[in-house]
């Protein structure tokens, strides 16, 4: 370990310098109130197509480019079928994250100067050479598995490639043990297949929509939104599950304010009333199900009375839906959700949600689960990855057994050297991922990072995870740089090309070139075997009929499905899954071969102790994550979370709208920044809701700093998914503190 | 329960008007306007009926200030105005329904006026004044022989400046408080009420100013009436006045208005003015400067807190 | 000729798309906006009800804005789209006052700004940069007086409110309800 760093401390403010850097930019005249692209709106402009990385939905666009060359606005790909022409107002905001005058501008190396740990600028080659040369000490003391990346973003794949060329297979996103993992493993062992992103799920077209918790309209992911809208606009019935009234809620012709962390209960007495009530489709269950029997024994007792007493929603209510749902089916939807970690049996309700589906045959019908289509490009002829010796598992033997992504919280965990555990990870690679909001537990996380040999930080923007690396990497940002081909699998499949608006700004670079000249160090420059990536693409292009020239005039192609076969079981015809018995799998024998249950049950869970609300978080629709809290176009719109409060607990505690408290949460950690109260009814008594994403803690990012709170530094707690390991967060339960928490006093 | 907010945008001083589009230039220039109004109306009044010897301080005196007055309100107007280069766009038009617009073209002529309506008193104030250039005493000489008609048009002039100081604001509709056509007889009985004041305070002989407590009682008086006038007029309305209203009767400007603009600024110089006809020794200049200060209170209040108001929704 | 826009309350989700792109398109400078969203909950847990309403200038057919404008800078188009003329405004700000909707701001150079209706795409046949880019598609754009317009269709179809009309300003901005 490298004694100059046994304790990274974290750097809030970078070295003098860097204001030097500081390139005239129009973007310096717009926050002064000044407009951004100067002048008359441009008579010409030329279009360069993108895809948007604001999020992940990776909505196809345009960015238009004026006389000058500067970006003047970004506009949706009207043949894209993610976005239809039309971005979310994030994608549309994008430009800010490309005029954000707080950008990361040029490498940084921790150095240690009169005593304080500062970064210094570097070159390029002083940062690669650097961390090239802990790569390779690492490999030799403890094996190249020891070095992880996480990674939430396009760059990933290049960093990835990097990677598993030096003989790690360790890389992992927390797109899945803290999002959407114990969906994909519920519906893989019921149907044989996930959800994948984009959903599958035909808004569109279906008669009833059922969001058990997916906020979407504030969940803004593109295609979702605008197929809801069209739902609405043909008269779909949408029934929403949810403790706040969510602003899908408030579109809903039923709205079920169910008491949190209850939902599980509901499922079960809406799968006992479609087969008691003999509801469900008969010749779909007959011919595609297995396990129908046991299920049916299962859930008997579970009547809508009895979830009455759990879920606070009145029996006629749950069984007048659950016939709402059968006179739509097959047509009806019960939407999975994405971020599903909430309670730790999080597998098994997604379980009873791909359950409910079977039972009404929503799966591969029309307004139900349609089957998508992807055309991948080329692969590249490249040297087979060296076979890793181990990988995260062994650090969790016996656990897990059906996660089948790597979690990022797992190897998190797996960072931290202990007794039993013979190899810690000695080095992370961090590629787009804040992982100090992102991660639960982030005392955890910090602990991790101290047990690092080498901790390296891609990023576009000074975010609190690059306070600690040794190495940050600025990365210019997508509106400057070619990366893969979005590749999607849709009802139609597409590509999509993202080609540089604009040369990076700043001593900015491109993941893909980073990830070269790393493995060009590495010795591992066949893996990368074209000089650019404008080449990699053309030949890539070009092995599907395309090529660079013809994707940069059109930005996305569409490619005629290989089968009719979007809705594959719309005529019941023979169809073979990919499961153990080749069947929808009601009953489960993947879980029961590995020991879980096999029937999803109802366990109780924790209820917040006197005096303490439990802490429920969510999107707000202009920002994402963490990532968009300083975009000045964003801020613009919302510059700060709040934290919703029931009238009742206002009163009770004597709270005022906009008062300034703080949250403290059940094991006494305060926010470190006081947040705004919102008195609303919208929002349940026994629960307060704030947007996550907000509460930065780096001075250096100068419109987020300090504004809003954080509910990653109240989220201490999580329940673990014994199926996959996801990260149950919703089990924290926070308390209002009124005055400023003296510091060191809790 | 309802709750309305502004989900994004807005929320910028520079956007919602009831965040101060008018900072304090626009009251005190009204205020300024509506004294000088006052003013060059009694100077005028009393010269067309011949009684420039029995009131020196009101027709002589107070005259004098008026183009400094109006000097320092054209100058707070201008720097109100946020593209100021282009100010000369004010009078390439005439707009019949903008009383911005007959406002200005109102200064544009009465400034000029109110400038030789002091020549012509500025050797009456000064007599030992030496007017260096011999076609200036000429010119002034030639202007005395049309002083009557020139106080005709500056009397018209002036109570439309007056007026035009209340009606500006009450032609806006979007804000219920100024939405009231008591407003413009409102400020320039305000006007003549101050202008009172400032005769008062120029060393009026023994009758003037006995005269002239008795007008601001009767001006002052007529402001009481017409203010209270106006708010029951406010609670007789609709909703939005009502509310609109409520900012002075228990909402946000009551204090200042109730306490300061019409106690101190009104209710106490009346009481000490009626004191004083009853033989009490107050020096005159205590409830000439109240009523001064109060009808500047009044404007800076009125303009304030009608900006606040506004259409419920 | 009477454009007009048609907004979905039933639809919109308060995303601020809107606003963002006009932003965008037409430059607004960051801190000011020529449209905004409102959101009105009423009611009581869990009795409740939510409306989101994306608003700007509503282009009034009887427009104070126009008539207390002392130079002609707030002028009325073809069409009853009301604009500034930037070289005309003084920015004495009674324009500002005028307006019972709040619509007009002091655009940082001086003179007074707000929604144009996007009139520089309007003229070349496409529809405002807001409505364009709604997700939610619940936004309208078109000509009142053409009977056939899609927005004259759905006036018929859908119920639908204005805001304060009351004020008297006669507004073309509808919601649908
Ligand atoms: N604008 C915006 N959109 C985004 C993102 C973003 O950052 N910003 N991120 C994207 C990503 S990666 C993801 S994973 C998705 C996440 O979006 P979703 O999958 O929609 O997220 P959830 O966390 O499932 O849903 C949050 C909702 O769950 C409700 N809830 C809380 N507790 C309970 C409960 O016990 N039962 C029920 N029934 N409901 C409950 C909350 O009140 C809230 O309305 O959003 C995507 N879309
Ligand atoms: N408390 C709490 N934790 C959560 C969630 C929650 O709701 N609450 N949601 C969970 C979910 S669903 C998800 S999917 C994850 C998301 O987790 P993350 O994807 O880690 O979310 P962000 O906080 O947006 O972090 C993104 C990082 O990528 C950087 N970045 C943005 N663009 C680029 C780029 O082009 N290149 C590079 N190199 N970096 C870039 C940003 O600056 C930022 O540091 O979080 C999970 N964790
Ligand atoms: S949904 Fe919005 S943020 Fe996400 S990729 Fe599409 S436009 Fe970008
Ligand atoms: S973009 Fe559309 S959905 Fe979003 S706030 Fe505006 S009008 Fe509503
Ligand atoms: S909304 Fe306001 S700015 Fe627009 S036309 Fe009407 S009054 Fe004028
Ligand atoms: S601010 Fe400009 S547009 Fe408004 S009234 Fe004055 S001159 Fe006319
Ligand atoms: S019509 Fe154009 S100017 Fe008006 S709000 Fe929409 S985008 Fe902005
Ligand atoms: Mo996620």
């Amino acid at each position: 370990m490298d004694k100059d760093f046994s304790r990274r401390e974290f750097i809030k403010i970078s070295s003098a310098g860097l204001g030097g850097l500081a390139l005239s930019n129009p973007v310096f005249n717009w926050l002064k109130g000044e407009t951004m692209v100067p002048g008359v709106l441009p008579g010409t402009y030329k279009r360069v197509p993108t895809y948007c990385e604001v999020c992940f939905w990776k909505c196809a666009g345009w960015a238009h480019v004026n006389d000058q060359g500067e970006i003047w606005k970004l506009t949706g790909n009207h043949e894209d079928p993610h976005c239809n022409g039309r971005l979310c107002p994030r994608g549309t905001g994008g430009v800010g994250m490309y005029y954000d005058e707080d950008r990361l501008k040029t490498p940084l190396i921790r150095r240690i100067v009169n005593g304080k740990q500062v970064y210094r600028e570097a070159s390029w080659n002083e940062a690669f050479d650097y961390i090239a040369d802990k790569m390779k000490k690492i490999a030799d003391e403890h094996g190249p598995e020891c070095i992880a990346l996480f990674s939430h973003g396009s760059g990933g794949k290049h960093f990835g490639r990097m990677l598993k060329a030096f003989g790690s297979p360790n890389i992992t996103a927390p797109s899945y043990a803290q999002c959407r993992g114990p969906r994909e493993v519920a519906f893989f062992s019921t149907y044989g297949e996930g959800i994948g992103s984009p959903e599958r799920v035909d808004i569109r077209d279906t008669d009833c929509l059922v969001l058990i918790g997916s906020h979407i309209g504030e969940n803004m992911h593109n295609g979702q939104v605008q197929e809801m809208s069209d739902a609405i606009d043909k008269g779909a019935t949408i029934i929403t599950v949810d403790p706040r009234f969510s602003t899908a809620a408030s579109k809903s012709k039923h709205w079920l304010p169910i008491k949190p962390a209850t939902d599980m209960a509901l499922l079960l007495s809406w799968i006992n009333v479609i087969i008691n009530n003999e509801w469900y489709d008969k010749k779909y269950v007959e011919k595609y199900t297995f396990g129908f029997d046991e299920l049916k024994e299962h859930v008997k007792n579970f009547t809508p009375e009895w979830a009455y007493g759990i879920t606070t929603i009145k029996p006629h209510i749950i069984r007048k839906t659950a016939k709402v749902m059968a006179n739509a089916a097959p047509s009806v939807i019960i939407h999975p959700g994405r971020h599903v970690t909430w309670y730790g049996d999080d597998t098994q309700r997604l379980r009873a949600v791909a359950i409910l589906n079977a039972l009404l045959g929503s799966w591969g019908r029309r307004g139900g689960f349609y089957n998508p289509e992807k055309r991948n490009v080329a692969k590249l002829k490249l040297p087979k990855y060296p076979k890793p010796s181990k990988t995260w598992r062994d650090a969790f033997p016996e656990q897990y057994k059906l996660a089948h992504l790597a979690l990022a919280s797992g190897i998190c965990d797996a960072t931290i050297p202990t007794a039993e555990r013979d190899c810690s990870f000695k080095g992370w690679i961090v590629n787009g991922t804040n992982l100090i909001s992102t991660l639960p537990k982030p005392a955890n996380t910090l602990k991790a990072i101290q047990s690092l040999d080498l901790m390296v930080v891609v990023d576009t923007m000074p975010m609190e995870i690059t306070g600690y690396a040794d190495v940050v990497l600025p990365e210019c940002t997508y509106l400057e740089r070619y990366d893969n081909i979005r590749v999607s699998a849709h009802r139609e499949p597409t590509i999509a090309l993202r080609a540089p608006a604009v040369a990076p700004m700043y001593n900015s670079k491109p993941a893909w070139w980073m990830a070269k000249e790393l493995a060009n160090r590495l010795n591992l420059q066949d893996y990368f075997p074209f000089a650019t990536e404008e080449e990699e693409l053309d030949w890539q292009l070009k092995q599907v009929g395309s090529s660079l020239d013809e994707m940069k005039k059109i930005g996305m192609k569409k490619f005629d499905r290989e089968f009719d076969d979007v809705y594959p079981l719309e005529n019941l015809d023979d169809y073979e899954f990919n499961t153990n018995t080749g069947k929808i799998e009601l009953y489960s024998t993947a879980m029961e071969d590995e020991g879980y249950d096999p029937l999803p049950t109802y366990t109780p869970h924790e209820e917040p102790p006197e005096g303490f609300y439990r802490l429920n978080y969510g999107r707000a629709p202009m920002h994402t994550f963490s990532r968009t809290a300083n975009n000045p176009n964003l801020t613009d719109l919302m510059d700060e979370n709040s934290v919703w409060i029931n009238p009742k607990v206002a009163k009770e505690w004597d709270l005022a709208n906009g008062q300034k408290i703080w949250l403290e949460n059940q094991d006494g950690i305060v926010t470190s920044f006081p947040i705004k109260v919102r008195v609303t009814e919208r929002i349940r008594w026994d629960s307060v809701y704030m947007v996550h994403g907000f509460g930065h803690t780096d001075k250096r990012m100068k419109r987020a700093y300090g504004k809003g709170a954080s509910d990653s530094e109240l989220i201490t707690q999580t329940k673990i998914d014994p199926v996959m390991g996801g990260t149950g967060m919703r089990v924290n339960f926070v308390t209002f503190l009124t005055e400023a928490p003296i510091k060191g006093a809790v | 329960m309802i709750e309305e907010l502004i989900v994004s945008g807005r929320m910028n001083p520079e956007i919602d008007p009831h965040l101060h589009a008018w900072p304090w230039y626009v009251p005190t220039d009204l205020f300024l306007a509506a004294l000088v109004a006052g003013i060059l109306i009694f100077s005028a009044f009393l010269t067309l009926h011949g009684k420039e010897n029995e009131f020196p301080a009101a027709v002589k005196r107070a005259p004098l200030f008026a183009p400094f007055l109006l000097g320092i309100a054209l100058l707070l107007l201008f720097l109100d105005l946020s593209h100021k280069l282009y100010f000369w766009q004010l009078y390439t038009n005439i707009r019949w329904e903008s009383p911005m617009s007959w406002g200005s073209w109102t200064y544009l002529f009465i400034t000029p006026l109110s400038v030789l309506w002091a020549a012509i008193h500025i050797q009456d104030v000064f007599p030992n004044l030496d007017l260096k250039f011999s076609w200036l005493k000429e010119s002034i000489e030639w202007l005395k022989t049309y002083k009557k008609v020139l106080a005709g048009i500056i009397i018209l002039l002036a109570i439309t400046l007056g007026m035009y100081t209340g009606i500006l604001l009450s032609a806006f509709n979007a804000r219920p408080l100024w939405n009231s056509a008591i407003l413009g007889p409102l400020f320039l009985t305000s006007g003549l009420t101050t202008a009172t004041a400032v005769v008062l305070l120029l060393k009026p002989n023994e009758k003037e100013e006995r005269r002239f407590i008795v007008l601001m009682l009767i001006f002052a008086g007529i402001q009481i009436f017409l203010l209270i006038h106006m708010i029951m007029g406010y609670l007789a309305g609709t909703q939005v006045h009502i509310e609109a209203a409520r900012l002075l009767l228990g909402g946000e400007y009551t204090t200042s208005f109730w306490v300061f603009a019409f106690g101190f600024g009104l209710v106490l110089p009346v009481v000490l003015q009626l004191l004083k006809l009853n033989g009490s020794k107050i020096p005159v200049t205590v409830p000439a400067v109240l009523i001064i200060v109060g009808g500047l209170l009044l404007r800076l209040i009125i303009v304030e807190a009608g900006q606040a108001s506004r259409w419920l929704y | 000729m009477r454009y007009a826009m048609a907004i979905d309350t039933k639809k919109c989700v308060g995303c601020s798309d809107c606003v963002v792109a006009c932003q965008t398109e037409n430059n607004v400078p960051i801190g000011y906006c020529r449209d905004w969203v409102i959101e009105a909950t009423t009611g009581t847990y869990p009795d409740l009800s939510l409306e989101f309403r994306s608003e700007r200038c509503n282009h009034c057919s009887n427009a104070p804005c126009v008539r207390c404008c002392p130079t002609e800078a707030s002028h009325v188009v073809n069409g009853g789209i009301v604009l500034v003329d930037h070289n005309e405004c003084i920015g004495c700000k009674a324009c500002i006052e005028s307006c019972p909707y709040d619509a007009r701001f002091v655009h940082p150079e001086g003179y007074v700004d707000k929604c144009t209706f996007c009139i520089h795409r309007v003229e070349k046949g496409e529809n405002p940069a807001c409505v364009n880019v709604c997700p939610t598609k619940c936004m309208y754009f078109g000509d009142t007086d053409d009977s056939n317009s899609e927005i004259s269709k759905i006036l018929k179809k859908r119920k639908w409110k204005t805001l304060i009309p009351e004020a008297g300003t006669d507004p073309n901005i509808y919601y649908l309800i």
